[in-house]
């Protein structure tokens, strides 16, 4: 009776603990400097660069999410910004998160000194969630084109790269069109990074597959015919590529961003032959996208991250990653690229292909209804 | 007899109560309210209103299905899991509890049955991949080609191997201290009163067991149910188990606004969950009778 | 007398052949995965065949640079994995030995609770935790340490069934009865009759407790703390190889760990090693 009674009234606290919880909300901590960079919309509220610097090295630390060190070659990015600024602390979280999975650390964290600070997220991620970004507008904002930025800077693109197709020239013959992928000497041999209901980079390789078949952006239908025969030929294989799979060789053929098949190749450099290839004609295309928290912890540091991601040293970095930096071609007429990096890059195809929001949404219900059973 | 204070019942048992009470807030704060906030955002919909939609959504045939998969792929592992984690104890009964046979197993267990995820997945993956270790092995000493009838490594059927992997180390923990417990005085006893090796396992050691084993073999059942970073990393395509559609629900990049389907396939989990429980109960009610 | 009837003391115990046989056959089929891995590691790359390279080099760097972080992040597990089995025995074992004997009508309840946390997969139960964990920060800081309030619940269906597994086993009340009527307090019942005679049971529980507490990523990963394992995917970025070789290495470790474990856990033993076959009257 007594133990009821408790029970019951335990059941009755936890569920308005509950509802008091989440509707708490977590205050924002006071500047303890005289410049507030949380709302710094520019370098000039911090006078110049050097003013910047000062602030975040007070900060002392910079929290970053979902940037794997072989992704683009952002290992030596971030190496080079520590040694550049030696007080600032550079905490890696979650290498392997998707965009959605960043937005959610800064939700659940939001308020505590361990949420993130910047984030780099895949188009449609960053159009759904402006809500939660510092409009910020780097030194070099001018250099980088209308089409990759956000008015505001809410968002800018950073870096970006055509989808391709690596393969081991050792275990199949280099394919010189889509088609090819169908041939008997890739079964069980062809693999895409992820599921395209979910990742980026899968979702633009049935994007890839389409305009290669002849279709538009208008309607992925062509590209989830052609994964569907690909599947009925016995091709496609339903593993994660990683950069293990490729090493093992369990991998041989992988359709991913240009830049992340150039990683591949030069991280396993002396295990596994690599080779990547842009299939010519129309070529699919993406860039990711750069923003800084609106509740960052380390807001100086953040904005210092954005300079520096902007600036020459950084941009050569990504293209060293065999990543098109958003400044490229600014760089290129101003002299400042590295341009054996940038003319080895992979021979962009004549059309480039970039969905708008309106086409990724539809294209993204699409496979939603369509693609489980097409590889089933 | 001691002196001093001689509490009435009623108060005593209010005392003892409260030995409870740190558990209790314990369980509270860190497991009664996350749930409750988890499985609440399933009662809500993307706009923030208040709807039954999204638990209603559960009644879809393809999210059954996934039920239906996670169900069969848990109670399969489980039961393989415990036969096999069993025989295992059994085979150490004879050991001494505190030789290096045991503690080495015992510490082995310990560590691979928690050994998951990415590199649980890659293990296979270098094992019985397409070019692993052991399928190379047998398709070029015996011809034998595993993969004939198409890969079924990265589908549901692929997690069974994975999953045993460390089904069986969790049964050897959890179940080795209830075979400790069986006093030689009964075998004594059966073998003063005639009985056979046979009657003592079937009539003595199995009923006093049958708790602990079917316990143990409920805990499997919940480690495969809810099991998730193995599956993530070796199944690409689809989400064809109920970890996987929350991961794609929460996680996904291209199609955004469902995170609260996953508060209701969290739901739909304890629910699944609560109805094994009733049969596990009834199970032990019948064990339970079995002792006496 | 009993001769023929315990090997070891234990009744009916298979014998060695039996023992051998079971044991070998489970052990290689649980190696293979654990070889495939160290086979992978050992690869000499184009030129084929094998050599010790990378090992060689991993040791040689002494863990620092790139991965220093991995030696900070083991610190961080180790100290998770005492604070989780702290809470489990100061917590689960008192309240299981309470509703054992005085509220056997909560047994159910009890187990249903310890089951909870294993049903919820973990990127879906950190949606809950988060907002808690929001407060927590406020309370006591965002340190790697109050993650082991959330590893405590998660070990809670593990250590529960270990320590379950050995209380149906030990008739409790008896002891308790017998122990109360010659005058022992409850203090006394608790650590000097329950506790040693649910050693193993204990045991198990913390032996689980700290192999979770070392494998647990998720949790850690999703409210963007360090631990081990999240250390060891930030460092297999950087080469597949060394992070299959980090793997294996934290697994040889908390293997290791188990065993001293293990070994504090023995009682010490004041009676000589007890022969198979003993040695009587000619």
């Amino acid at each position: 009776m007594f133990l009821t009674r408790t029970l019951t009234v335990s059941v009755a606290a936890a569920a308005a603990l509950a509802l008091t919880l989440s509707g708490c909300s977590t205050a924002a901590e006071a500047p303890a400097s005289g410049i507030d960079a949380s709302t710094a919309t520019s370098l000039d509220a911090f006078g110049d660069l050097a003013g910047l610097e000062e602030a975040a090295n007070a900060e002392g630390a910079l929290n970053v999410i979902a940037l794997p060190r072989d992704w683009a070659n952002y290992g030596a990015v971030l190496d080079l910004f520590a040694e550049k600024y030696p007080d600032i602390t550079i905490n890696e979280a979650s290498p392997d998160g998707s965009s959605a999975e960043e937005i959610q650390a800064a939700d659940n964290l939001k308020g505590q000194d361990t949420a993130p600070d910047v984030f780099d997220l895949g188009l449609a991620v960053a159009l759904s969630s402006t809500d939660r970004f510092a409009p910020y507008q780097v030194a070099t904002w001018a250099d980088i084109p209308d089409a990759l930025k956000e008015a505001s800077g809410l968002y800018v693109g950073d870096y970006g790269g055509y989808l391709s197709v690596g393969y081991d020239p050792d275990a199949v013959p280099a394919p010189k069109k889509l088609s090819d992928l169908l041939g008997a000497e890739y079964k069980g041999k062809v693999a895409i990074n992820g599921d395209p209901t979910q990742a980026g980079a899968a979702f633009a390789a049935v994007g890839l597959a389409t305009v290669q078949s002849g279709g538009t952006v208008d309607d992925f239908q062509p590209g989830i015919d052609f994964f569907s025969e690909l599947n009925a030929a016995g091709n496609f294989l339903k593993v994660n590529p990683t950069t293990a799979t490729v090493a093992s060789g369990e991998t041989p053929v992988v359709f991913d961003w240009d830049y992340l098949n150039v990683g591949y190749g030069a991280q396993l450099e002396g295990q596994r032959n690599w080779k990547v290839v842009v299939f010519p004609g129309v070529g699919y295309a993406g860039y990711y996208n750069q923003a800084i928290s609106k509740d960052a912890p380390h807001p100086a540091a953040a904005r210092l991250w954005q300079e520096f991601l902007y600036s020459d040293e950084a941009q050569n970095l990504w293209l060293a990653g065999g990543a098109r930096p958003a400044r490229a071609e600014a760089m290129a007429a101003a002299g400042t690229i590295d341009t054996k990096l940038f003319d080895a890059l992979p021979e962009a195809p004549t059309d480039t292909v970039v969905p708008t929001e309106a086409q990724s949404t539809a294209a993204a219900t699409l496979l939603g209804e369509k693609w489980a059973a097409a590889v089933q | 007899m001691k002196s001093g204070l001689r509490l009435s019942s009623k108060l005593r048992g209010r005392a003892a109560a409260f030995g409870l009470l740190p558990f209790a807030v314990y369980v509270l704060l860190f497991l009664a309210v996350p749930t409750l906030i988890a499985i609440g955002t399933g009662f809500f919909d993307k706009s923030g209103t208040l709807t039954l939609g999204t638990v209603a959504a559960l009644g879809d045939p393809v999210v059954l299905t996934t039920f239906y998969n996670s169900f069969w792929l848990s109670a399969l592992t489980a039961v393989v899991g415990a036969v096999v984690g069993a025989i295992v104890c059994y085979a150490l009964l004879g050991a001494r509890p505190d030789g290096a046979l045991r503690t080495t197993i015992d510490s082995l267990s310990g560590v691979l049955a928690q050994f998951g995820g990415v590199m649980l997945a890659f293990a296979f993956v270098a094992t019985i991949g397409i070019q692993g270790m052991v399928t190379l092995y047998l398709r070029d000493t015996f011809g034998l080609n595993i993969f004939e009838n198409g890969v079924w490594l990265y589908s549901t059927p692929g997690l069974i191997l994975p999953y045993i992997y460390f089904q069986v180390p969790l049964m050897i923990i959890t179940f080795m201290p209830a075979l400790q417990a069986l006093k030689p005085q009964w075998a004594e006893a059966n073998a003063t009163l005639g009985g056979t090796t046979a009657s003592y396992w079937l009539r003595i050691a199995f009923p006093v067991l049958a708790p602990s084993f079917i316990g143990s073999l409920l805990l499997l059942f919940a480690n495969a149910f809810s099991s998730y970073a193995t599956a993530a990393a070796l199944v690409s395509q689809g989400s064809q188990i109920v970890p996987l559609q929350i991961r794609a629900a929460l996680t996904s990049e291209t199609i955004l606004g469902r995170e609260n389907l996953a508060g209701a396939l969290a739901l739909g989990m304890i629910v699944v969950m609560a109805i094994v429980m009733v049969a596990y109960s009834a199970l032990q009610s019948r064990a339970a009778r079995w002792q006496q | 007398m009993s001769g023929g009837l315990t090997t070891g003391g234990v009744a009916h115990a298979p014998s060695r052949t039996v023992r051998t046989v079971i044991l070998g056959l489970i052990g290689v089929i649980f190696a293979v995965p654990i070889v495939a891995m160290v086979e992978f590691t050992l690869r000499a790359g184009l030129v084929g065949g094998y050599n010790v390279d990378r090992w060689v080099a991993l040791f040689q760097s002494g863990f620092t640079g790139v991965y220093r972080p991995v030696l900070i992040a083991l610190g961080n597990s180790v100290a998770l994995a005492v604070g989780t089995v702290t809470i489990v025995l100061l917590l689960l074992v008192p309240t299981m030995l309470l509703v054992h004997i005085r509220f056997p009508q909560l047994r159910r309840t009890l187990e249903f609770i310890c089951i909870l946390p294993i049903t919820i997969p973990a990127i879906v139960l950190v949606v809950g935790l988060a907002p808690v964990y929001a407060i927590v920060a406020r309370l006591l800081g965002s340190g790697v340490w109050t993650l082991a309030f959330a590893y405590g619940i998660t070990v809670l269906p593990f250590a529960y069934r270990a320590i379950q597994s050995n209380l149906d086993g030990v008739d409790v009340k008896t002891l308790t009865e017998a122990a109360r009527t010659l005058g022992a307090g409850w203090g006394s019942v608790l650590l000097r009759i329950l506790v040693p005679n649910l050693r193993r049971g204990i045991l198990a529980g913390a032996f689980i407790a700290v192999a979770v507490v070392l494998g647990e990523f998720t949790i850690a990963s999703l409210l963007n703390r360090v631990n081990l394992q999240t250390a060891l995917v930030v460092v297999s970025k950087v080469d597949p190889y060394t992070a299959v070789i980090l793997s294996l290495l934290a697994l040889a470790f908390a293997f290791v760990l188990l065993l001293l474990i293990g070994r504090l856990g023995a009682p010490r033993t004041r009676t000589p090693r007890r022969r198979t076959t003993v040695k009587g009257p000619a």
